[in-house]
């Protein structure tokens, strides 16, 4: 407690007080301890593969188990590449949620919607993944494919919008925008919840119509917010394993074409493991503490940033 | 200008008294209010658009699966797994065995630990620099993808002790416990001081006011952050590529040898390309669909209890 002022009411802290202290910290302190043997556990383990390749395991294209060459970089590029296009689908969607849920919905209707876009979170990601595989990736190549067609002469969105493939960056990028879509939109509904009420009404009392006053208060005043949500939601999407490896393809490769196949760190790992001898499962390994450090940063970005729109509010 | 023209309505003339008609005050159509209009229904298409995935998936495992699960029910939820992929027919009794076990086992070890740590940041640590850190670090958790979860307990269990349920259970328990810590600290908060206080008041030592005054009555709350972590965990497969294998036969032992979820048999079986494995896999995920549900629909019941006695 915060109390520092205040005399010590409480009674002095019997033996079996003080235990439960420390079983309680010890508690907390078993977050700290367990990141720290992940970091510790996947650079050891990975040292194999990475000192066999050097700086070229981060740098290199080709991953090549036949010859014993392991180079993450198309993977590195398909995972940011698919979860680019899952954010680019997400956010729109999620915004206009969490505004329709905070600003426009009637008080009755607020639960319910909530209720039902927490659905998505629902459904584990190997039900999503084998739904991608079975059912979404047929007809889902048709429909790139008519994207294809209208953009295959414009200069850059032709190598963008290129020749398409059921499991491909995008059918992995539609999945996993459908998958991060609650978190973006419960934390930015909590930040748009905050908007003082008298901002609102003063902007709709100077004859702002409703879209002008969500322009004019409530986007600026959780800016900060929806940025921090909007990074969770990236650190999902680029962590996120099953769905991504039964919808992206398998082909290591790096293409501007949005509809090719590719490949992502976790699908890989998940992938290959069952069948990898010893330096493979260290390159995987490898892949792996890559991908923590990726997600770790967006994650350290995300929270920070989360954390001072969280005392700005408070102050 | 919509305002214009209202206020001129109003102001102009300059003959009040001969004004039969009350001016019209409402909202003049302008495309400033048309586009709010256009605005406010793409709001609510993003809804639409967002539940149709949700509503599909739904519909299709229903379709494809219900006839894998009912078909001599309960036989596909007791029955060993075929050996062979182009087997047709049941079961996936192993799987479900092994879900129920490896996720039990799993919240036996996350929740008492995802307790204390939020007690600790909320009763003990609160605004304390350490505490603070503890609180940021275990929300960067809560972004740690499952793989890395699943490859970690790989490096530091299953290493040294083999292939077992209790391995899988040790790496969803990892991945829930940042998020028991978080819901359960949120609850903590709800809790008003004042009953702590009395409590104190009444000469009761810190531990016994958290365990018998605190903890009871955040309790729905509690379970329900629980329930949506469980949840969670049941349908994650990552995790376990690494540290429970994967079994054709009923494994009851959590402690020892390989074993098998829903989860990782809709994953090995979804990468098939035989009618009878993809059948299976249907009717695994209506099952995984279902506890999932089930959990997350008693986690709601729980929580509205709970906001309904605030």
């Amino acid at each position: 407690m915060a109390i520092t002022t205040a005399p010590k009411l409480t009674r002095r802290p019997t033996p079996a007080d003080s235990t439960f202290r420390y079983m309680c910290l010890g508690a907390g302190v078993l977050v700290l301890i367990v990141l720290g043997l992940i970091t510790y556990t996947m650079t050891t383990k990975s040292w194999d593969a990475v000192s066999h390749m050097g700086l070229s395991f981060f740098t290199d294209k080709h991953w090549d188990i036949a010859n014993q060459h392991y180079g993450a970089l198309s993977y590195i590029f398909g995972t940011l590449y698919s979860a680019t296009i899952a954010i680019l689908l997400a956010v729109p969607l999620s915004l206009g949620i969490a505004l329709f849920t905070t600003q426009v919905a009637p008080l009755w209707l607020k639960r319910p919607i909530t209720y039902l876009i927490d659905l998505l979170a629902v459904v584990p990601s190997v039900v999503w993944g084998l739904w991608g595989a079975l059912v979404l990736a047929a007809p889902i190549r048709t429909f790139f494919n008519h994207i294809h067609d209208i953009f295959k002469d414009v200069p850059v969105l032709g190598t963008i919008f290129g020749a398409a493939q059921g499991k491909s960056f995008s059918t992995a990028g539609i999945i996993l925008a459908v998958m991060i879509i609650p978190i973006i939109t419960s934390l930015s509904r909590e930040v748009m919840e905050t908007v003082p009420p008298t901002d609102r009404e003063g902007a709709l009392a100077l004859g702002a119509t409703r879209w002008e006053m969500i322009k004019g208060t409530v986007l600026p005043h959780s800016r900060t917010g929806i940025i921090g949500a909007v990074m969770l939601g990236l650190g999902r999407a680029m962590g996120e394993t099953i769905a991504a490896a039964l919808v992206i393809g398998g082909a290591a490769q790096i293409s501007s074409n949005a509809f090719a196949s590719g490949d992502s760190l976790p699908a890989v790992i998940a992938n290959q493991w069952s069948e990898a001898d010893t330096l493979q499962k260290s390159a995987l390994i490898g892949l792996a503490m890559t991908l923590f450090a990726m997600t770790l940063i967006v994650n350290l970005i995300a929270n920070s940033v989360v954390n001072r729109s969280e005392r700005r509010r408070a102050v | 200008m919509a305002a214009t023209t209202r206020i001129s309505g109003i102001g102009g003339g300059g003959q009040p008294a001969t004004r039969t008609v009350a001016p019209d005050l409402r909202a003049q159509k302008s495309w400033r209010r048309t586009k709010s209009g256009i605005m406010q229904w793409l709001m609510g298409a993003s809804i639409v658009v967002a539940l149709l995935p949700v509503i599909f998936v739904v519909i299709t495992v229903i379709g494809k699966g219900a006839s894998s699960v009912f078909t001599g029910f309960p036989k596909f939820l007791t029955a060993a797994i075929p050996n062979q992929e182009r087997k047709v027919g049941p079961g996936m009794g192993p799987a479900v065995v092994g879900t129920l076990l490896i996720t039990a086992l799993a919240t036996a070890i996350a929740v008492p630990l995802g307790i204390l740590g939020a007690v600790y940041l909320h009763e003990y640590g609160g605004r304390s620099p350490f505490a603070k850190v503890v609180r940021f670090l275990s929300n960067v958790m809560t972004g740690v993808p499952s793989i890395v979860m699943g490859l970690f307990i790989y490096v530091i269990f299953t290493l040294n002790f083999g292939y077992s349920g209790l391995g899988g259970a040790l790496a969803l328990a990892f991945l829930m416990l940042p998020i028991i810590i978080r819901s359960v600290e949120v609850m903590l908060k709800l809790v008003p001081t004042s009953l702590r206080e009395a409590s104190y008041a009444l000469g009761t030592s810190k531990s016994r006011t958290v365990l018998t005054v605190v903890l009871p009555s955040a309790l729905p709350g509690v379970i329900s952050g629980c329930l949506l972590a469980v949840a969670r965990a049941a349908g994650e497969t990552a995790p376990l590529l690494f540290t429970i294998f994967t079994v054709n036969q009923t494994n009851r032992n959590v402690f020892s040898g390989a074993n098998t979820t829903l989860s990782r048999q809709i994953f090995s079986n979804a990468l098939s390309s035989l009618s009878g494995a993809q059948g299976r896999a249907w009717g695994a995920a209506l099952t995984l669909l279902a506890i999932a549900f089930l959990f997350t629909i008693i986690a709601r019941i729980a929580s509205a209890r709970f906001s309904a006695k605030r």
